[in-house]
């Protein structure tokens, strides 16, 4: 059973690519939802990160689910979900679950003008397309223990750690399942 | 093209189950990502003020609309005329986030829409009624907002330009194929998007709810009667305490259905913004642009 953070932005499309791989899933947007529901996985999806993260911490979720990656659940992280893990944002104060050893750089591709699609190289699963939507990129690793994935143009656009596993990109926003069967398959 | 135009919906789709505030200046574009924002509206005047003004409303400074983008990290729209292109140049040249070819705004051009599909930057236009939204679809505007009566805070325009909008994708989806073909020559839009309309019981980009939105259960009943998100324009800095005003909106929007959390959410929220009724109104701002 894999629980999607369903706050705001991007959540129905995980949902969608979690029902066409036949994975149970459920929305989280409060406590109550936890508590109904096993949780064997969780996603953070792409949105607004300081949206998202308000929201978050003023539902008392933020502390059950920061709990819950502290104690090993499998996260995958898209766009606004990687800044939520991330330790270190360079160009933010806000922190939020300060769970990944990475430093993220926000909208480091540009505003909206700068969003693209490409076709690149992810590591265990080939090329695969990918949407980058004023996305994040991850400017610096900060521990030895995270495995970068992916990069584009030099800069590293996917990584996991541990339970972790983040995208710059929004592999929900294309019709390529892979990068949520590799998080259901590796984690 | 195309590719740039599904980038431009995705981009919509991210902003989805947020709520876009109207700001006028770099402080209240802070109090708006502050209080859970996932866009703001960059204007020189707030739609009650254009009203109140009277008088020809055009493009905001583009300096003025650069000092928001500069203060805040969430995406940053900003309005111009309907049919006037080069206001949407000038703002495509400063990498605005999204353009709002607005009837809030005094129109540039009584006959024509802006040409959507030459610009790289996204379109979000307002729409009464199905046929509307499609058209402004099939000009390459990436996403749809219902026109509401901007400025009100009455939010009947909105609730019904929601109602039909939805009503018509109903019936449509229950048709029969051949009869799509008359649907399509009666709401002046190509059979294509009818056909879309047809098997996905949706509009092909993403749907809010904008004109007339002043308080959280406002915001939450847009939702539920279908809004994909919730544009306030007038509701927030017209009210008593638009920062807490903002808050409440913002996570009543995502807990649309949990009425005991809207309660908690509409307490003590101080003044809503006055409000006009439609029937006091002398410019419906709706009926601009079809």
């Amino acid at each position: 059973m894999i629980g999607v953070l369903a706050l705001q932005g991007g959540f129905i499309e995980h949902i969608h690519a979690l029902d066409k791989l036949g994975v149970a899933n459920f929305e989280i947007r409060d406590l109550n939802d936890l508590e109904r529901n096993s949780l064997d996985g969780l996603i953070l999806p792409g949105g607004e990160s300081t949206t998202i993260g308000k929201l978050l911490c003023n539902s008392g979720l933020f502390q059950r689910i920061s709990d819950l990656i502290r104690n090993g659940i499998p996260v995958l992280g898209t766009c606004a979900g990687m800044i939520l893990l991330a330790k270190k944002i360079i160009n933010d104060d806000r922190l939020y679950f300060q769970s990944m050893d990475i430093s993220v750089k926000r909208n480091a591709f540009g505003r909206q003008l700068g969003s693209f699609f490409a076709i690149e190289n992810f590591e265990g699963i080939g090329k695969i397309p990918m949407t980058f939507i004023r996305a994040p990129w991850i400017e610096q690793i900060n521990d030895a223990s995270v495995q970068i994935l992916c990069r584009r143009d030099g800069h590293v656009v996917a990584a996991r750690q541990k339970n972790m596993l983040v995208t710059s990109f929004h592999p929900e926003l294309t019709n390529d399942l892979s990068v949520h069967q590799y998080f259901l398959d590796t984690f | 093209m195309n590719e740039r135009y599904e980038l431009n919906k995705n981009l919509a789709q991210m902003l989805k189950g947020g709520v876009i505030m109207d700001v006028t200046s770099p402080e209240q574009a802070c109090i708006a990502e502050n209080a859970g924002a996932c866009a703001v509206m960059a204007l020189e005047r707030i739609p009650a003020d254009i009203r109140a003004a009277g008088g020809v409303s055009r493009m905001s400074d583009p300096k003025m609309i650069r000092e928001i983008q500069q203060a805040v990290s969430i995406p940053v729209m900003a309005k111009v005329r309907i049919g006037h292109f080069v206001e949407a140049q000038i703002l495509e040249a400063i990498e605005i986030d999204y353009i709002d070819e607005s009837e809030v705004l005094s129109p540039a051009d009584d006959i024509y829409h802006i040409d959507k599909t030459k610009f790289r930057v996204p379109f979000v236009c307002g729409a009464k009624d199905l046929g509307e939204a499609l058209r402004r679809i099939s000009e390459g505007a990436s996403m749809i907002r219902t026109k509401g009566e901007p400025g009100t805070g009455d939010i009947i325009q909105a609730v019904r330009h929601m109602r039909i909008m939805m009503s018509q994708i109903r019936q449509i989806q229950n048709q029969r194929e051949d009869e799509l073909f008359q649907t399509a020559k009666e709401l002046q839009v190509s059979c294509e998007l009818v056909q879309y309309v047809h098997q996905n019981g949706k509009l092909p980009v993403v749907n809010f709810a904008a004109g007339g939105v002043a308080t959280p259960a406002d915001a939450a009943l847009m939702m539920q009667l279908g809004a994909e998100g919730v544009f306030v324009g007038s509701g927030i800095f017209k009210s008593g305490n638009p920062a807490k005003r903002a808050e409440a909106i913002v996570k009543s929007v995502t807990n649309f259905n949990n009425p005991g959390l809207i309660a908690q959410l509409s307490e003590d929220l101080g003044e809503a913004m006055v409000g006009i009724n439609e029937q006091e109104i002398d410019l419906l701002m709706a009926e601009r642009g079809k």
